[in-house]
């Protein structure tokens, strides 16, 4: 913060030692102060949230202690709640939606913004972040009436039939379920990443791309080994903002996951997951316990979205290549 | 000035007999690459017209004029590299040793032609795998590293950079930078080296290293740079040719164009009238 003070070129007659006050006068300091309000705030509300979070989950906390993430009975009447099929639920579903939506999102920005013409480029990428901004209940609905039924009569009786040695896709076919909330959630989360990835590929330096074609790479070899790499922070970037929403999503998955608090291998099988289970039941929480449980539970998501994305950004320092200075394209 | 003056093609115009450059036209030149009448169009707008002239063999030739005349566009077609610009089109012919360029498959084509670039554009990478890149991607059997070491010693970088090649190439500085580019395009043994005013973001030191590199560099490789500074032109280059609005006005052995310039509007252009 200081260094920015120190560098604003000098504007006034007392160039030299312009004390706080002369700056004060002059807006530097005020517009200083000003913007660090702003950025402080956000700090700001993110411990607010976590301190709300954590006194407002004092009695299971005291209660269960740690068995709180260990146990998987979610019983409101005998008060016994345990949070591991939700975060298990959670967790796989992101998982299954990154599988699906890492390779399309960023296959199809690669196209649009190497290969295809710039108008069926820009003409796309209006649908693209048309799709980013539709609610998520228009997905649930969607998933409801089209995903669910595919699902239960094609989809999950053909990955039975070939994949069924697996214990991933055994069991019977109830249409909802992990599988269904993955696949509904990475239908909404590509179009962030193919939006953020084709921005970022789009401004890697065309002296690059030549760069790499004047040494004889085909067009493929400078894409995927020039270009991409040099994009890559910002690809990985766009995943993480995938991986939150996929995480934080609560509507479409409550409509299509099924509901039920279960772990299990199969991804056929019904589950639950955090956003979910505070959405279904918090209005209607019989008893303290339950509505702290709740709160737990999402102070458990927050924990979870943080944790996650800290080791997504060591990942990106880890896989850096070797003496590429420049972190962020 | 005449409108209807011709492009005029000097390379075999009888030499001044006291100029060594001049002398060394009278022998027999051989020409690495031919480029003939050669119309350029981006769209509908056409930026070279009917322009001919050779590429002499392990010479430095240079490409002067003022902005916008299309000397970057010509080098570019060297290299065949304006075909990833979408509506640019290419009539004419352009050879190298004696070969159609369009004809053949581009890719390889391009590892024959190396290219430079205005701003230094090292990859992402270290400095060694900067320079290794064009062999790793054309899958050669040469053992790299020794590879890397020769194009480093060529591109007179190598002493200062040998005992960190696996640091990052953005910790070198923009002159040493556009060595190690150098030295990626030299890496894969190319016949010509393009390079687009490769000094223009370099400071006056740096500039003179790559002078003295590229004057060093015609034992291994046919040399054609762009550049809009005059003198550099003056210093460099065995050949200049002169391009204004599209066209060829003058081309000749460099002492001949600068001292004795056989086109008013060159004249013109080298003693800053205009440009």
């Amino acid at each position: 913060m200081a260094t920015t003070t120190n560098t604003v070129p000098s504007a006034g007659p007392v160039a030299g030692s312009r004390s706080f006050l002369s700056r004060l006068r002059q807006g530097d300091e005020i517009a200083r102060m000003i913007t660090f309000l702003f950025a402080a705030s956000v700090v700001l509300v993110t411990l607010l949230l976590v301190f709300e979070l954590w006194q407002g989950s004092v009695l299971p906390r005291h209660k269960f202690g740690f068995n709180f993430f260990r146990t998987s009975v979610w019983d409101p009447i005998f008060e016994q709640f345990g949070a591991l099929p939700f975060i298990y639920g959670t967790l796989v579903t992101a998982a299954v939606s990154l599988l699906i939506a890492v390779p399309l999102g960023i296959g199809a920005a690669i196209f649009l913004a190497e290969l295809a013409p710039a108008r069926v480029s820009d003409t796309l990428e209006f649908f693209i972040d048309l799709l980013a901004a539709v609610p998520s209940v228009i997905y649930g609905v969607l998933g409801i009436f089209i995903v669910v039924p595919l699902m239960r009569q094609y989809v999950q009786p053909a990955l039975k039939h070939s994949l069924g040695f697996l214990p991933l896709f055994q069991g019977p076919a109830y249409g909802v379920g992990f599988l269904t909330a993955g696949i509904v959630l990475a239908i909404m989360v590509i179009p962030y990443i193919i939006s953020v990835s084709r921005e970022v590929l789009l401004s890697v330096p065309r002296d690059q791309r030549e760069a790499a074609l004047s040494l004889g790479a085909t067009r493929w070899e400078s894409t995927w080994k020039v270009v991409v790499p040099f994009a890559r922070a910002g690809i990985f970037g766009s995943i993480f903002l995938a991986l939150a929403r996929a995480l934080g999503e609560t509507m479409a998955v409550t409509m299509v996951i099924g509901n039920t608090p279960v772990i299990s291998a199969s991804l056929f099988s019904p589950g639950y997951s955090i956003a979910a289970v505070i959405a279904n039941e918090f209005t209607e929480a019989t008893g303290d316990l339950h509505t702290e449980s709740l709160i737990e539970l999402g102070l458990v998501l927050f924990i979870l979205t943080f944790v996650l994305n800290g080791f997504a950004r060591l990942l990106i320092v880890a896989t850096s290549q070797r003496g590429s200075g420049r972190g962020q394209a | 000035m005449h409108a209807s003056v011709r492009p005029v093609l000097s390379v075999n115009i009888p030499p001044i007999a006291t100029s060594p450059a001049a002398r060394e036209t009278s022998a027999a030149l051989s020409m690495r690459m031919t480029i003939s009448k050669v119309n350029f169009f981006y769209g509908s707008k056409q930026t070279l017209f009917d322009v001919s002239m050779g590429i002499a063999t392990n010479k430095v030739t240079s490409l002067i004029g003022p902005s916008g005349c299309g000397k970057s566009t010509l080098l570019r077609t060297l290299n065949r590299m304006y075909e990833i610009v979408r509506g640019a089109r290419l009539e004419g012919e352009i050879l190298l040793d004696g070969q159609n360029i369009l004809t053949q498959d581009v890719t390889s084509y391009r590892r024959r032609v190396g290219m430079v670039f205005q701003r230094p554009n090292p990859f992402p990478k270290s400095i060694f795998d900067n320079v290794a890149y064009g062999l790793r991607i054309n899958g050669s059997q040469a053992p790299i590293s020794e590879a890397v070491e020769k194009s480093l010693r060529h591109a007179a970088l190598w002493d200062e950079v040998k005992d960190h090649l696996h640091k990052s190439a953005y910790e070198l500085s923009g002159g040493q930078q556009q060595r190690l580019c150098i030295a990626r395009a030299l890496a894969v043994e190319p016949e010509v080296l393009l390079l687009d005013e490769p000094c223009s973001a370099l400071d006056p030191i740096s500039t003179a290293k790559i002078e003295e590199l590229l004057v060093q560099l015609k034992d291994f490789c046919t040399i054609v740079t762009v550049t809009h500074n005059m003198q550099q032109a003056a210093r460099i280059s065995d050949f200049t040719a002169f391009l204004l609005t599209g066209q060829l006005i003058e081309f000749s052995p460099t002492p001949q164009l600068f001292t004795t310039p056989g086109d008013p509007r060159t004249e013109a252009y080298i003693t800053g009238r205009f440009g």
